[in-house]
C-alpha cells in the first residue's frame, strides 16, 4: 500500500509517534499519518479529540513534543513556521474584516511578493463563487462567505498541501458545491489536501482515506470503503417499486432483519433493512429476480459516520 | 517508496521580508477607520481648534503659553503640545499601540498570520514599526497643525518664553520643533507600553486602554508632591521638561534625562513585549492574557527600571528633595520679573531700560512665613525689588502671590501695587491686552539647586 500511496516519490504528509502536549493536557499521543501526494483526506474526531491540534502542527503553527513530521518529501524543523508550500487554516479562516474580499487577498498576495508563486485573485474568487461580492467588505459576509474567502486566500499561493480545519461550515449548497469542485480539482492537479469536517457526507464524497483520531489517538486510518466491511450491521433505506413486495423479499432473505419501527420516520413508505454487507449483496438480486425496480438502496446512516459513532464510543468505553 | 531525506535537506520555511510584513501591517492600520479618523483629526484638529481659540476673548491661561494666544501664533503651537502630551498622545498610543496585537486576538487572525508570514518575529517588528509610523504620522500632525493653525490666526509675532524672555518667530519655531521631537520620547515610550500591554492582555480591553491609563496615571503621579529624582525617573516627565527650552539659559538636564528615562522604558518595554510574543502558544484560539504574565513581564521590569533609574538619578544629582527652594523660586521670579518689566515698559512707552539696570531681586516665603521655604504650594509669597535707574537711589516693591506646582511650573499673580502688577490694559503691537507684570508663568529647574549645591 505504502509504494502505491504515494507519487513522485513521497508523501504529502508523513507523521510517526507525534505527541503533543498543552500543560498537562495530552492533545496528540503518539499519532501516526500517511496522506499520499495528490489525495485528499479527512481528519474526523469529535471535539477535543486533537483533530485541530494536528493540522496546526502540519501548518507550522506549533511544534511536537515528540516524533518525526514529513511534510511534502521533507523533514519539519523545531522552528514555529508554516513549511513552504504548505497553506490553509485551522479554526476558522483569519480575514480583516475592514478590508474588501479582494483587499484581504491583494494585500496577502503583496506580503509573499512578486517572486513567490501565486494564483490571480480574480481567479480565485471565481474558483470559490466569490466574483460578485469582491468589492465588499468582509465584514458583512456570512460564515460560509468567509469560508470560501479564506479556501481562496489559501488557494493564491498555489499550495501543494492544503490543510482546512472544517472547510464546510456554513456553507450553502452552492456554496458547497464550489468548494467541492475546487478541492477535487486540486487533487486532481496533485495537491494533498487534508481536511477535518464534522460532516460526513462531505468527507464521504471528498475523502478518499480518512484518520480517525479519538482522545488524541488514531482509532482508524484508511480508505473510507474499508468502514464499510466492518462486521457491523448497518441500517440501510430501501425503495423499491413495490414496497410490500420488497418486505416480504428481505423477511425471507438471510441475514436481513426488517425494522418495523420505521413507521415512526417521516418517509412512510421507505423500507429500512439491517444487514452486514454478505447479505445485502443476497438481497439485491432477489429483489430484481422477484420484477422489483430497486430505487434506493443506502445507508440510513452512512458507513463513516457509523464506523466513527462505534469507533469513539469503543475509545471512551476503553477508558 | 519513501524518499530518504538527509537532515541537511530539513524544509525550510520561505519567510516573508519585514518590509512587506510593515506594508501589509499598515494596510490593515489604514483600512481602520478609527485609525484613519484619528490620523485626521492630529492633522486639522489642532489648526482649527488654535484658531478659534485664538479668536476669543477669554484664553486658557491656566495652560502654559495659553495667556499669550492673542500675541503670537507660537504660542498656540505650544498649548497644542501641553494638551498633546496630557491627553491627544496617551489616546493615539492606546489607539494604535495599543490595539497593534490584540486586534488579531479579537479577530482570531494569529494564525493566518502566522501562516502567512511564517515568522513570528518578523510580525513582531512589522507591527512596531506600522505602528510607530502611524504614531509619528500623528504627532507630525499635531505638530504641523498646530503651527499652522497658530499663524493663520494670528500671525508670526515674538513669543515671551516662561521667563519672559522674548523669542524671536525664528527661534520659537526652532524651539517649537526641537520640543515636539522631545515628546516623541515619552510617546515611545506609552507606545511600548501599548505594545506590552496588547500582547500580554489579549483580547482583553485592558490592552488598549493601558496607554490611557498610563499617560493618565503619569499625569497624577507628576502632581504628587515627590523627590525630584522620582519625578525625573518618570518616563512622563519629558511631556512637561521641554518647558526648559523656553528659558535663558535652557533647563536642558532635567529635559536630557527624562527624554533618556523614557527611551529606557520604551526600550524595556519593548524587549519585554518581544519576549512575550515570542513565547505565545498559538495554537489557542482564546488569549486574554494572565495577571501572573503582566506581573512578571510589564509591572515587575518596569518598577525595577523606575527604581534604578530613581536611584541613578538622585545618586548623579543628589536630587532627592522636591527641588524648588527658596533661592531657586526667587531667582526665577526675578529673572521673569526683569524681562517682563521691559515688556512693560515698552508697551507704556516709558523709558527703555536694560534687566541689568533693573537690578531685580526677590525675596520669598511660604506659609507667611510659618513653613519651611520649600517645596510646591500655593502659599508662596514674594517681594520683588528693582532699581528705578530714572530716579536716584530710589527701589520699587511688588508683591506676588505664587502658586508652584510639584513639576516646578509656577503661576505668579501680582499682588500689588496696582500701577506696577495690577490688571490693566497695555497697548501691545497687536491690540490692548493685560498687563505683562499682572500674571505670569514660570519654571522652576528642579536640578538647578542641587547642581550649584
Amino acid at each position: 500500500m505504502e509504494a502505491g500511496g504515494i507519487e513522485n516519490g513521497f508523501w504529502g504528509v508523513r507523521a510517526r509517534g507525534i505527541t503533543k502536549s498543552f500543560g498537562e493536557v495530552v492533545a496528540l499521543d503518539g499519532v501516526d499519518l500517511d496522506v499520499a501526494a495528490g489525495q485528499v483526506h479527512g481528519v474526523v474526531g469529535p471535539n477535543g479529540a486533537g483533530k485541530t491540534t494536528l493540522l496546526g502542527l502540519l501548518l507550522g503553527l506549533s511544534v511536537a513534543d515528540r516524533g518525526s513530521l514529513e511534510v511534502l518529501g521533507k523533514p519539519v524543523g523545531r522552528s514555529f513556521a508554516a513549511p513552504d508550500d504548505v497553506a490553509g487554516f485551522v479554526d476558522g479562516p483569519g480575514l480583516y474584516p475592514s478590508l474588501t474580499a479582494r483587499g484581504n487577498l491583494s494585500a496577502l498576495a503583496r506580503l509573499r511578493g512578486p517572486g513567490a508563486p501565486a494564483a490571480g485573485i480574480d481567479d480565485v474568487l471565481g474558483q470559490v463563487g466569490l466574483t460578485d461580492v469582491a468589492d465588499d467588505k468582509v465584514r458583512g459576509f456570512s460564515l460560509g462567505m468567509r469560508q470560501r474567502l479564506g479556501l481562496a486566500a489559501a488557494l493564491l499561493t498555489r499550495p501543494r498541501l492544503l490543510v482546512l480545519d472544517e472547510p464546510a461550515n456554513g456553507l450553502d449548497p452552492a456554496g458547497k458545491k464550489h468548494v467541492h469542485d475546487v478541492l477535487t480539482r486540486l487533487a486532481a492537479d496533485g495537491v494533498t489536501v487534508v481536511l477535518s469536517s464534522h460532516r460526513m457526507d462531505d468527507l464521504e464524497a471528498l475523502c478518499s482515506e480518512v484518520t480517525i483520531v479519538a482522545t488524541g489517538r488514531v482509532v482508524f486510518s484508511g480508505p473510507v470503503g474499508k468502514l464499510a466491511d466492518a462486521s457491523r450491521a448497518v441500517d440501510y433505506r430501501l425503495v423499491t417499486s413495490d414496497q410490500p413486495a420488497a418486505r416480504q423479499v428481505a423477511a425471507e432473505t438471510d441475514g436481513i432483519w426488517v425494522i418495523d419501527d420505521a413507521g415512526a420516520r417521516p418517509d412512510r413508505d421507505v423500507l429500512v433493512v439491517r444487514a452486514l454487507q454478505p447479505a445485502l449483496d443476497e438481497l439485491v438480486p432477489r429483489l430484481v429476480h422477484a420484477g422489483l425496480a430497486l430505487r434506493e438502496l443506502t445507508p440510513v446512516v452512512s458507513p463513516l459516520e457509523s464506523a466513527f459513532l462505534a469507533l469513539t464510543e469503543q475509545q471512551e468505553a476503553d477508558q | 517508496m519513501t524518499a530518504t531525506i538527509a537532515p541537511s535537506e530539513a524544509l525550510v520555511p520561505r519567510r516573508v521580508s519585514v518590509a512587506r510584513g510593515y506594508r501589509f501591517e499598515l494596510v490593515k492600520l489604514l483600512s481602520q477607520w478609527r485609525v484613519r479618523l484619528l490620523i485626521l483629526a492630529c492633522w486639522i484638529g489642532p489648526a482649527l481648534a488654535v484658531a478659534v481659540v485664538s479668536q476669543q476673548t477669554s484664553l486658557p491661561a491656566d495652560t502654559l503659553f495659553g495667556r499669550w494666544m492673542h500675541a503670537t501664533g507660537w504660542a498656540g503651537a505650544l498649548v497644542v503640545l501641553g494638551f498633546a502630551g496630557n491627553w491627544v498622545l496617551p489616546l493615539l498610543t492606546s489607539v494604535v499601540a495599543g490595539d497593534v496585537f490584540s486586534s488579531e486576538d479579537r479577530l482570531g487572525t494569529w494564525r493566518h498570520l502566522l501562516v502567512a508570514v511564517r515568522s513570528p518575529r518578523r510580525i513582531f517588528i512589522a507591527k512596531a514599526l506600522a505602528s510607530l509610523t502611524i504614531l509619528l504620522t500623528g504627532v507630525a500632525g499635531l505638530a504641523v497643525s498646530g503651527i499652522v493653525g497658530g499663524l493663520l490666526g494670528v500671525g508670526s509675532r515674538p513669543l515671551v518664553g516662561l521667563d519672559g524672555h522674548l523669542l524671536s518667530p525664528g527661534d520659537a519655531f526652532g524651539k517649537i520643533l526641537l520640543a515636539w521631537a522631545c515628546v516623541l520620547a515619552p510617546t515611545l515610550a506609552l507606545a511600548a507600553i501599548g505594545l506590552l500591554g496588547s500582547v500580554a492582555l489579549g483580547r482583553s480591553p485592558m490592552g488598549l486602554l493601558l496607554p490611557a491609563f498610563a499617560g493618565l496615571g503619569l499625569q497624577l503621579a507628576q502632581a504628587l508632591p515627590m523627590p525630584a529624582a522620582v519625578r525625573l525617573a518618570l518616563p512622563g516627565y519629558a511631556f512637561l521638561s521641554w518647558n526648559g527650552l523656553f528659558t535663558s539659559p535652557q533647563q536642558l538636564r532635567p529635559l536630557s534625562i527624562g527624554i533618556a528615562v523614557s527611551l529606557a522604558w520604551a526600550v524595556t518595554a519593548t524587549a519585554m513585549a518581544y519576549l512575550l510574543f515570542m513565547r505565545r502558544d498559538f495554537t489557542s484560539m482564546a488569549h486574554d492574557g494572565s495577571v501572573r504574565r503582566v506581573l512578571a513581564f510589564g509591572v515587575l521590569p518596569l518598577a525595577v527600571l523606575l527604581a534604578v533609574s530613581a536611584g541613578v538619578i538622585a545618586g548623579a544629582t543628589g536630587a532627592t528633595g522636591s527641588g524648588i527652594e527658596k533661592a531657586q523660586v526667587q531667582q526665577s521670579l526675578a529673572t521673569a520679573f526683569a524681562h517682563l518689566y521691559r515688556q512693560q515698559a515698552s508697551e507704556l512707552n516709558h523709558v527703555n531700560v536694560t534687566e541689568a539696570q533693573l537690578r531685580v531681586t526677590a525675596s520669598c516665603n511660604k506659609g507667611g512665613g510659618m513653613s519651611v521655604p520649600e517645596g510646591p504650594g500655593n502659599d508662596w509669597r514674594c517681594y520683588v525689588y528693582w532699581h528705578l535707574p530714572d530716579v536716584t537711589d530710589a527701589t520699587g516693591q511688588a508683591v506676588y502671590q505664587l502658586d508652584v506646582n510639584p513639576n516646578g511650573r509656577y503661576v505668579a499673580d501680582g499682588d500689588g501695587p496696582t500701577e506696577v502688577n495690577g490688571y490693566f490694559q497695555v497697548h501691545t503691537q497687536y491690540g490692548n491686552a493685560p498687563n505683562p507684570l499682572w500674571q505670569f508663568d514660570g519654571n522652576v529647574d528642579l536640578l538647578s539647586a542641587t547642581s550649584k549645591g
